[in-house]
């Protein structure tokens, strides 16, 4: 009985040390995706943000041409800017990915845009986006929520 | 005798028009610049606040104010703000009790008052949402020459918007300017000596 219960203790901390070493990093082809964060929401707010890096280790250009997620009615990408203490945000309909090239998607600029949440995103659960190339295809990653104030992610590579 | 009436009028009339001309000049050039003078900033204003009450400049009387602007569908620097906000109350402590955030919908169209309650008691219920009818909002934001414009996205819609904190004295009158990229500590350090005076 009490070796039973020492391990299910061991197979629970194993399990926790396992996730929190966890690192988010995939891959499709010669595209490699880091580090993919969102934010959480309050109740009342109905978008939510994705951010993460592309890298191309290809020597041909590739492009992200959709997003895609079951937490919202919609994915697009957006981009933002604070510029002269004004804030502008505006569609962007694909992310060109040059050879050789990273192109992050990071607060105040390029990020992926949860429009119509079905419910408020709580920090430490993860969602799926599915994120389709012209070239590459589709992959679906797995996007781990950080707290309300978080600029970046909390498990860098 | 009337010539000399007549030449009276015209030269009232001619400082008019110059002093007219140089109003409006400097106010192009304020706009053109970005620049406004202290004394232009903030001034009456008649909202409805986050229980669907009818509230005027008067109900903020009397207390250190952060008046800022905002809408509840914006993704990065509405709740950034807002919760940079929150932390600075907590930094503030018993000082921040002279203090009222009060965050202003751009978007009054979605952001009823049960939406702005929800909202910004999310991140600190001493800070008050205010709303209004399009008209009231765009007296507002005149009143504090905060910008914001409407942007078409396929069906739906964006606001691009001023990102600026205004500091507003007790008395109502404009005191200083906090910055969306401030950090909490950095704002609770501008607000203490401001707050310390009374």
């Amino acid at each position: 009985m009490i070796l039973r219960d020492m391990l299910g203790g061991f197979l629970a901390l194993f399990i926790a040390v396992a996730s929190a070493g966890q690192t988010h990093h995939y891959k499709l082809g010669p595209l490699q995706i880091d580090d993919p964060w969102s934010r959480a929401t309050v109740s009342a707010a109905p978008n939510g943000v994705v951010y993460l890096t592309i890298k191309n280790t290809s020597t041909a250009p590739d492009k992200l041409i959709d997003v895609a997620s079951p937490v919202s009615d919609q994915a697009q990408v957006h981009d933002m800017k604070v510029e002269g203490d004004v804030s502008q945000m505006w569609l962007v309909g694909s992310v060109e990915l040059p050879p050789g090239r990273t192109v992050t998607l990071a607060p105040n600029g390029l990020h992926i845009m949860l429009l119509g949440l079905k419910k408020p995103l709580e920090a430490a659960q993860t969602f799926p986006v599915t994120l389709t190339f012209e070239k590459a295809g589709s992959i679906t990653i797995d996007v781990p929520v950080e707290p309300l104030g978080a600029t970046g992610p909390s498990q860098g590579s | 005798m009337k010539r000399g009436l007549l030449l009276a009028g015209l030269v009232i009339a001619a400082a008019v028009f110059v002093t007219s001309v140089a109003v409006l000049l400097l106010e192009w050039r304020a706009h053109e610049t970005g620049q406004t003078t202290a004394a232009d900033i903030g001034g009456p204003f008649s909202l409805t606040d986050q229980d669907g009450k009818k509230v005027t400049d008067a109900d903020y009387a009397g207390q250190w104010k952060l008046v800022f602007f905002g809408f509840t569908y914006c993704p990065e620097v509405c709740p950034t703000t807002l919760n940079r906000i929150s932390l600075t109350l907590k930094a503030l402590g018993p000082l921040a009790d002279k203090l009222h955030p009060l965050f202003i919908t751009v978007d009054p169209e979605r952001d009823t008052p049960d939406v702005m309650k929800s909202y910004v008691s999310a991140f600190d219920k001493r800070i008050t949402g205010l709303t209004g009818t399009p008209a009231e909002i765009d007296a507002v934001a005149k009143a504090y020459h905060a910008f914001y414009q409407k942007v078409p996205q396929g069906n739906d819609y964006t606001m691009d918007h001023s990102t600026l904190i205004y500091v507003m004295r007790p008395d109502g009158r404009y005191e200083t300017l906090l910055r969306y990229d401030d950090s909490p500590a950095e704002m609770a350090e501008k607000l203490k000596p401001l707050l310390q005076q009374g």
